[in-house]
């Protein structure tokens, strides 16, 4: 390795850097502030993409379509990383750097602060003239009575919160006899810096500890059945590395009605699950869930995320038994229910395997050109399919999608006229295949999506929240102040004059100056009103 | 006369005066930047008789022309038909804010059109805050310039008839969460009109650019510093609120749809302006980005604000879809 620039004056005789050197030198650079708001900017460049493209854990589906829509971008970006900006390595990078450099700047500042409050604060300046001092005022006592009262009035209250915020004090006799009180409450400014920073991290800690222990599983249930809080009992389940399935409570939630309200142009109002909660060992309990208001169940939330109507479907094979008999979620595609869904029947006693296209219509209306729906509501529901015969291709063990039909190895069921033979039922009705099977729209109950979640890390995480928003606050508006109070004998009589100093927006720091001089001055009167009349009868004091 | 066309017609009421205090406001900034000028004329002047020079006619012109001793300067009459078109301008909008919420039997700011009305009263109601603790008049042709650009957007394009909420809304952290992201974004939008400033005052005085005549009136806001402490308390707050409405967001996702972070587009870029504004507080303090650097970067922290508000409602899809309707 050649020799390092440092620093241009420095070229000359740079040493060389050992390995420990090297690591010096790195930590140096990624723990200042240079370095820190360009890893900022960095971030905020980074996330962006994430915005604009599709991403794997927030859409699926859509990021798939992407990839096979675009030949060549697709697979790039896919490898990149950009299709799972907030799980990739380089934005992993970015926010690992940063809070290493958040960790190296701030634990030195610490204890620099911590040295700071055991040392004593400066001493008042020799001369106030600089900060607009006082008029000088005659006070009864000697200097040190004046000087003593003064600092009893801004010494902190007793407590945490008085040694936190209150003032620091300290008080010098100088040379000519005169007592110099200093006091000021800049420390809490960089107290709640620090917070800020060490909560953030604490963010970062509980974010951690979530992702490790939290579980989320969704279901699919219909009106009237009901589903255990199992893993097999969700229709997807995923989970932290060290979450233990075991440790599921094995309660029960029965769905007894969903009630949807939706105004007359078919925007919804309401939607709330009536559910029957039932806990092992436990009576049942009636509970309520809806958007906006989970149903808590011991550290578990089960929320409303979803709902639709699941057709009950019948069919007869050919034979006359019953092949199919149930509820089928069907998917709404748009705001008035208009809804997908498909029915496989592989138990057929003869004949070949069946399987049916469908669209659900809550409110049919057949207008010259398209059929659709005008309403969410199931005023008038009719379903359109089409039948399909062959092998459903169910037996290879491959997992299928329940809402898809595999149609490689099936064909449609085609009418007299060798066309596709489209079905039509409303409610209650049967229709039938050549084939002598039936197919019957029973009923039509609504389903809901229930996702249940838990997440051990929530108190710890609004903690740090509430701690990074205090320690922000504090950082950013609790004011450098100083106040001084000089007291000395003049021949005989003590005179005080008085100082403070705070940022020109802190207009309050006089109050704190006026309570340490009327203070000094012997008075009783509280701060406010009292203390500015008091503060005007000193001058006159003074000039009389 | 009912309450939805009260609430329309209060608030292009609003328009029309924020209009008329915009060229209030820039007429007076002008006649500031001319007395001031004219006085320097005076000074010097008077520094050339003391010396003995001749003494000009155009001295004396120029001192009754100022007006300082003998009438009010032209400044204030301008500076008095802006402050008083404002304040009309924001009790007229008040009042169309508060009838919009009545009207629609819920908080006004449920979609864009209620979002925009009234974000930009927060706007000019924190110019008339900061206004009466100290004189930010140069601010005023930029708030009330930015208010009537908004209301006009609202009122022309944006327009939407009152509606019920949608499931997902109807919570109280609607109240809590979109109200204080309203309010930070009336602040940010004043401490931007004084980055902007800043900025301009900035290229005139160090860099010889907005040199002309038609940028004098640069001579009449504070120096770049002080528009900098400006801009730099306002965002502070605005920063804390941020965050505040960033937690709360938190909260009422975890409440309504199970997760707390899900990097919704909406989520993203609420954490790209928080990480801008970060930036910005970190920026002022390193040596080499105080100043002109730290001011663009609360710009572009502000122009994310505006983004999110936007693009990311129009053009994102995610689950803040309804923000869009």
């Amino acid at each position: 390795m050649a020799r390092v620039k440092l620093d241009n004056y420095a070229v000359a005789d740079a040493p060389r850097l050992g390995p420990r050197g090297w690591l010096r030198w790195t930590w140096r650079q990624v723990t200042s502030m240079r370095v820190a708001l360009i890893l900022l900017l960095l971030l905020a460049l980074a996330s962006i993409p994430g915005s604009v493209l599709p991403q794997w854990p927030q859409d699926a589906g859509a990021t798939r379509a992407f990839i096979d829509d675009n030949a060549f971008w697709g697979p790039l970006l896919e490898k990149l990383g950009f299709l799972d900006v907030f799980g990739s390595a380089w934005f992993t990078a970015i926010y690992v750097l940063l809070f290493a450099s958040l960790i190296g700047c701030i634990a030195p500042r610490a204890a620099h602060h911590w040295r700071e409050l055991r040392a004593p604060i400066a001493a008042a300046p020799r001369l106030l003239d600089r900060y607009d001092p006082t008029e000088p005022s005659i006070v009864p006592g000697t200097p040190d009575d004046a000087v003593e009262r003064a600092s009893v009035a801004l010494r902190p209250r007793a407590g945490l919160v008085g040694a936190v915020t209150g003032y620091r004090v300290r008080v010098d006799r100088r040379d000519d006899g005169a007592m110099a009180l200093a006091a000021e409450t800049g420390h809490v400014r960089e107290l709640g810096n620090l917070l800020f920073h060490a909560a953030l991290i604490g963010v970062l800690l509980a974010v951690a500890y979530g992702t490790l222990f939290t579980y989320r599983g969704q279901a699919v249930v219909v009106e009237g059945r009901s589903f255990t809080n199992a893993v097999v009992a969700y229709d997807t389940f995923d989970s932290g590395r060290l979450f233990d399935p075991a440790s599921l409570d094995p309660f029960t939630v029965r769905l007894d009605s969903l009630d949807a309200a939706f105004s007359d142009t078919g925007r919804p109002l309401s939607f709330t699950a009536n559910v029957t909660f039932t806990e092992p060992g436990e009576s049942p309990v009636p509970e309520a869930i809806a958007v906006n208001r989970p149903l808590e169940v011991d550290g578990a939330k089960v929320y409303l995320q979803g709902n639709g109507y699941a057709p009950v479907i019948i069919v007869h094979d050919a034979a006359g038994q019953v092949a199919f008999s149930g509820p089928v979620p069907f998917l709404p595609q748009d705001g008035a229910y208009t809804s997908t869904g498909v029915i496989k029947v592989p138990d057929v006693t003869s004949g070949e395997q069946l399987g049916f296209k469908a669209t659900l219509y809550p409110t049919f209306v057949e207008g010259p050109f398209a059929v659709g729906s005008v309403h969410p509501d199931p005023t008038n529901p009719v379903i359109d399919m089409l039948a399909y015969e062959g092998d459903l291709g169910l037996d290879t063990g491959i997992p299928q999608n329940v809402y898809r039909l595999d149609e490689s190895q099936l064909s449609p069921v085609r009418g007299e006229d060798g066309l596709p033979l489209p079905l039509r039922l409303a409610l209650g009705d049967t229709a039938e295949l050549p084939d002598g099977s039936t197919v019957t729209f029973e009923s039509l109950p609504r389903f809901v999506a229930l996702d249940l979640r838990a997440d051990p890390s929530l108190p710890w995480l609004l903690a740090a929240a509430i701690l990074t928003l205090t320690g922000l606050a504090t950082s950013l508006f609790a004011s450098r102040r100083k106040v001084w109070v000089v007291a000395h004998d003049e021949d005989g009589t003590t005179v005080v004059t008085g100082a403070a100093f705070a940022p020109p927006h802190d207009t309050a720091v006089t109050q704190a100056l006026d309570r340490a001089m009327v203070a000094a001055s012997g008075r009783t009167a509280g701060p406010g009103e009292g203390a500015v009349d008091d503060s005007r009868d000193d001058t006159v004091e003074r000039h009389a | 006369m009912n309450v939805t066309e009260l609430s329309i017609m209060t608030l292009w009421g609003a328009t029309t005066l924020y209009a008329i205090a915009m060229v209030a406001y820039a007429i007076r900034l002008a006649r500031v930047a001319d007395e001031t000028a004219a006085a320097r004329a005076v000074d010097r002047d008077r520094a050339r008789v003391a010396v003995g020079g001749p003494a000009p006619a155009k001295a004396a012109a120029a001192s009754s022309a100022g007006g300082a001793s003998s009438r009010p300067p032209r400044s204030a009459k301008a500076a008095g038909i802006a402050r008083a078109t404002t304040l009309v301008g924001a009790v007229l909008h008040a009042v169309g804010l508060t009838a919009r919420g009545i009207d629609a039997g819920h908080v006004p700011w449920s979609n864009m059109y209620e979002y925009t009305i009234s974000g930009s009263f927060f706007a000019v109601a924190v110019f008339l805050i900061v206004q009466r603790r100290r004189d930010v008049a140069f601010l005023g042709a930029g708030v009330t310039g930015l208010a009537t650009i908004a209301l006009g957007l609202a009122l022309t394009v944006l327009y939407k008839d009152v509606d019920t909420l949608p499931p997902a809304l109807q919570s109280y952290w609607l109240v809590i969460h979109v109200s204080i992201a309203t309010i930070v974004t009336g602040i940010l939008s004043v401490s931007f009109i004084a980055s902007v400033l800043q900025l301009m005052r900035d290229s005139r005085d160090t860099r010889r650019r907005w040199t002309g005549r038609r940028f004098r009136f640069l001579d009449a806001v504070p120096t770049a510093s002080s528009l900098e402490a400006l801009s730099f308390r306002l965002n502070a707050v605005g920063f804390v609120l941020w965050t505040f409405t960033v937690m709360a967001g938190a909260i009422w996702a975890e409440h309504a749809w199970g997760r707390y972070w899900g990097w919704d587009p909406k989520e993203v870029w609420s954490f790209v302006i928080w990480v801008l504004y970060a930036a910005y507080l970190h920026a002022r303090t390193t040596q080499g980005w105080a100043g002109r650097k730290s001011a663009w970067l609360a710009i572009a922290g502000f122009v994310a604000l505006i983004m999110n508000f936007t693009v990311v409602n129009l053009f994102f899809q995610g689950l803040h879809t309804y923000a869009g309707s």
